[in-house]
């Protein structure tokens, strides 16, 4: 395509037509491949260049206006480029405005970094364009910061209206934020509220991020908000689009140290000493008191091979251990650390006495707080917890069950029962694996959000793992090691666990309801029931159970909570999994086909894409399941 | 083969409260029987005879209320108290009297000790930290005026005094005050101008106590670390840090250098008291005898060497009084 430079008066819609069609068809790279370089280089200095570009596009006619627009959006290698060769059309082409403000950012969701910088640098490099700057930046957001959208849009959709917010925001200048802080202000405490009201971690941070660099730009002098959550690729990637890339560089610029660095701190550093105060090399001692050395030498030292490191006694019995966590003497604060760090291997060192009390140590345990600053309590007392649990574990479960469902514990509490019922779970039915679970219950201070689901996290791995092995069997070919088998203890109690946790899901009381806001534990609560279903294979309980558990998954299928659903498909895994095929068909068939109704509806329709995965496993595993059985003899 | 540590000379119970402080009163010729005053958590100040080992008064001044200080002016005749009632007493003793001549309300509610400097003939002064959170201030005894306060820079953050010693180079000379902070630093500070002369951070955490040689111009600082600091002062007036000692185990509540400057005994949390060398800070004992924080040591004032002792009181109600190192 060449065209006829000069001063002639020539009309070029019969190009913008030809290039329109050929972009609506679909060729756009192809067409623009070629046009948009030749383009860029003769729009560089030539005025007369720009004007013929600019009537080019606007001549396109409307219905294949999206196309051209998308495809050069596309194609054009930085803001300022594409502000030669787009001109102000979106100002005067009604369709091209509504594909840049409304469609490419809100509608759709799967353009990169890149698009979005080149549209947003567009939108900021003019100043009649800047207008649909602002308009743009409340729409996105009015909808980051509504709850509906968050709850029920995919999380990368999230993170492109998150992505586009903070572009906008690092266009924006200083009396354009002046003028609209207020409203920065609200969509923010808004948009907050609703992302870290969310289970998912990825959701939260994503809030804490946009969070944070909102109000990094309204308050530029006096305190700004700080998170402390976990740095990722995501999150340095989101907060190097707020700094200010020049138009030029298309490639988002490197994650900023400096700004990573500076967020991951919830606190300033106490600064170091003062530059006043002297902190000077020690002197070294002069020579000439040589002479007066002897004198010293006088002074002959007495033994001291005595001389250790003060340690405090635990108690050594547990019945002693029980007083001194019970507070009655509540003074002596270092036998209470000396105890509450000697109980776990007390506890798994004297089972029988650990019987008699194990009760009421639960119920110490259960309501233990911090006394003074150890450090790992939690985990001290989730390991202590965890072996009374094991060694006499038919009364405790029964009375950590009972509590969960019990008035005036906090939510973190009836989350620890959980975590405790789990790990217990899994030390009696495999005790091999004892110690090398990591525990992550360590809190933080500073703004504090619930640990997410770390623990399910590498439960979902094994149970995948377990899948994987069964749906691709035949591409085994290395032997396995044979473990050696010892018998699960957690059959007997199995029941114990897992029965009176389903019971009461549906009561709810004045300060703990399941099935309304603590929408948190409930997922929680979910996983918990996935694992003890998973753990509970080859037991006798494990029809029953399974027969429960389904119920219970077809009660709560549509919960609005992808955290709760993603509970919800790992039951049905589990149950896959441990329930023998024969028994799940002899006794649950017409719920089996029920339930494989549902999973191909989530599949397809579920806006979560961990939920749409998980669904597709089960119905794989239902397949291969099934399969196998028809292929034994019977 | 070193010997094993000593056992206390002998041991005074009855106290029945926490010993915090203590101060012997040996000099006097004879017939003057020496003594050594204490001062505890129940308010009240034993005065005890070493010879019988006994209390021979007990004095009452505080309302009950911890003592954390006390010190002869001149002679046994004369004490002065500190109290956690934000009081400081001046006590005439003498002839069997124990009454409260003067006293002199300083507001201040922390725990921080008094120093005093005998200036003149019948003048003292003394450091007593202030109401105000990080002053400290200089009165003038027996008349109670105040000479200065000592005020930090705005921004200095050192946070509460927490030890003060008031020292002079020689009689005449002006008088200067170390105080250690709660941000673990020492400071010198020019008393008749009100300046500071020299800050040194030595301690990461506050500093508990501290005493210092004027004749060798080194002093040292113990914190609720685990590391003893010793720093030292040169011609410019500057403090630099000389040496630093890590304990076995952390915290110290009190520091003591013997009036010949031979050796230094520290007090511990740990329920145990060493003894250094001043010199080199060599570790010379460690003391064991108390079941809880020894809170306070100190040297007695015999004329006497060999006569001299160490007493040490602790948090488990006993005073413990050693002979160590008496010979040299």
């Amino acid at each position: 395509v060449c065209f006829i430079p000069g001063g002639l008066d020539c009309s070029i819609s019969f190009v913008s037509h030809v290039l329109g069609k050929v972009c609506v068809h679909g060729r756009q790279k192809e067409i623009l491949g070629v046009l948009v370089p030749r383009l860029t280089n003769l729009t560089k200095s030539d005025c007369i260049w720009r004007r013929i570009c600019w009537r080019l596009v606007e001549c396109v006619p409307d219905r294949w206006m999206e196309a051209v627009v998308l495809g050069f959006v596309q194609k054009a290698p930085g803001a300022d480029v594409l502000s030669r060769l787009l001109g102000n059309l979106v100002v005067k082409n009604k369709k091209a405005q509504f594909v840049v403000t409304q469609k490419i950012l809100l509608l759709q969701y799967g353009h990169t970094t890149a698009v979005l910088q080149n549209l947003l640098g567009y939108l900021s490099l003019d100043g009649l364009r800047r207008t649909l700057l602002h308009k743009v930046l409340q729409e996105l957001l009015e909808t980051w910061s509504s709850s509906s959208a968050v709850k029920h849009s995919s999380a990368e959709q999230q993170l492109y209206i998150s992505k586009a917010i903070l572009l906008c925001l690092s266009h924006l200048k200083e009396p354009e934020i002046e003028s609209c802080r207020q409203d920065l202000l609200t969509s923010m405490m808004e948009g907050m509220k609703c992302h870290l009201d969310s289970n998912l971690p990825q959701l939260r941070r994503l809030g804490m991020v946009v969070a944070e660099s909102i109000s990094l730009k309204i308050n530029t002098e006096g305190p700004v908000l700080k998170f402390e959550y976990e740095e990722d690729d995501e999150t340095r990637e989101l907060k190097s689009l707020l700094v200010q890339t020049p138009s030029f560089c298309v490639v988002p610029s490197l994650p900023d140290d400096d700004r990573s660095e500076k967020a991951g701190a919830a606190l300033p550093l106490v600064p170091e000493s003062d530059e006043k105060c002297r902190t000077a090399a020690p002197v070294m001692p002069d020579e000439e008191s040589d002479a007066e050395l002897d004198s010293d030498d006088d002074l002959i030292p007495y033994d001291m091979s005595e001389d250790k490191e003060l340690k405090i006694k635990a108690p050594v019995y547990i019945r002693d251990c029980i007083e001194v966590l019970s507070g009655s003497r509540s003074e002596d604060v270092d036998k209470w650390e000396a105890t509450v760090k000697a109980l776990e291997s007390l506890v798994r060192k004297n089972p029988a006495a650990t019987r008699e009390v194990s009760v009421e140590l639960a119920k110490i345990l259960l309501h233990l707080e911090e006394k003074t600053c150890i450090e790992g309590f939690v985990e001290l007392r989730q390991r202590a917890q965890v072996a009374v649990l094991t060694t006499d574990p038919i009364p405790v479960a029964k009375y950590l069950t009972s509590q969960f469902y019990s008035l005036n514990y906090s939510l973190r509490q009836r989350m620890d029962i959980l975590d405790v019922l789990v790990l217990a779970a899994q030390e009696l039915s495999c005790p091999k694996f004892h110690g090398k679970i990591k525990h992550s219950g360590a809190q933080k201070p500073c703004i504090q959000l619930l640990p997410g689901s770390d623990s399910s996290k590498d439960w979902r791995r094994i149970v995948d793992e377990r899948i994987k092995s069964k749906t691709r069997r035949f591409d085994m070919g290395q032997p396995r090691v044979e473990l050696a088998s010892r018998p699960n203890e957690f059959n007997c109690v199995a029941g114990y666990f897992f029965f009176p946790l389903i019971q009461h899901f549906d009561r709810p009381l004045t300060t703990f309801d399941l099935l309304g806001e603590d929408h948190l534990v409930l997922g929680r609560l979910v996983h918990t029931l996935a694992i003890l279903m998973y753990l509970a294979v080859n037991t006798v309980a494990v029809t029953a159970m399974g027969k429960a558990l389904l119920e219970f998954v077809w009660a709560l299928r549509f919960h609005t909570d992808s955290y709760v659903r993603q509970g919800l498909l790992s039951c049905i895994s589990s149950l896959l999994l441990s329930v023998p095929m024969e028994q799940i068909l002899a006794d649950m068939t017409e719920e089996l086909l029920e339930t494989q109704s549902w999973l191909g509806d989530v599949m397809e329709k579920d806006p979560d894409g961990d939920c749409r995965r998980l669904a597709l496993q089960n119905l794989l595993l239902m397949e291969n399941l099934k399969k196998k059985l028809e292929a034994v003899p019977s | 083969m070193a010997l094993p540590p000593p056992d206390p000379q002998f041991v005074l119970r009855g106290t029945s409260a926490a010993v915090h402080t203590l101060h012997f009163s040996c000099g006097g010729p004879e017939p003057d029987i020496p003594l050594l005053f204490s001062g505890s958590e129940n308010g009240f100040i034993h005065v005890w005879n070493l010879k019988t080992h006994r209390v021979d008064t007990a004095l009452d001044g505080h309302g009950r209320k911890s003592i954390c200080h006390v010190e002869t002016m001149g002679g046994k005749d004369r004490l002065l108290s500190q109290g956690r009632d934000q009081r400081i007493c001046l006590w005439d003793l003498a002839e069997g009297r124990t009454s409260v001549t003067d006293s002199v309300f300083t507001e201040h509610v922390g725990f921080c000790r008094c120093s005093l400097l005998k200036v003149a003939q019948g003048r003292w002064l003394m450091a007593v930290a202030a109401r105000s959170l990080e002053e400290v201030q200089i009165l003038e005894l027996p008349s109670k005026t105040s000479v200065c306060t000592l005020k930090p820079e705005v921004g200095a953050k050192l946070g509460m005094p927490m030890c003060l010693k008031l020292w002079q180079l020689s009689c005449g000379s002006q008088p200067v005050l170390l105080a250690g902070y709660e941000d673990g630093s020492v400071v010198l500070w020019n008393v008749s101008m009100g300046k500071v002369l020299s800050r040194l951070t030595c301690h990461q955490e506050p500093v508990m106590s501290l005493d210092f040689d004027s004749e060798k111009a080194k002093g040292i600082s113990g914190s609720s670390e685990k590391v003893l600091s010793i720093w030292s002062l040169n011609e410019q007036q500057n403090l630099q840090v000389y040496k630093t000692h890590e304990l076995v185990n952390a915290g110290i509540s009190d520091i003591t250098i013997r009036p010949d400057k031979k050796i230094v005994a520290t007090a511990g949390w740990d329920h145990r008291i060493r003894i250094f060398g001043w010199k080199k800070l060599k570790p010379l004992a460690v003391l064991d005898y108390h079941t809880a924080t020894v809170h306070c040591v100190s040297f007695s004032d015999h004329s006497n060497p060999r006569d001299r002792l160490l007493a040490a009181g602790s948090k488990d109600q006993r005073i413990s009084v050693w002979s160590i190192y008496a010979q040299t």
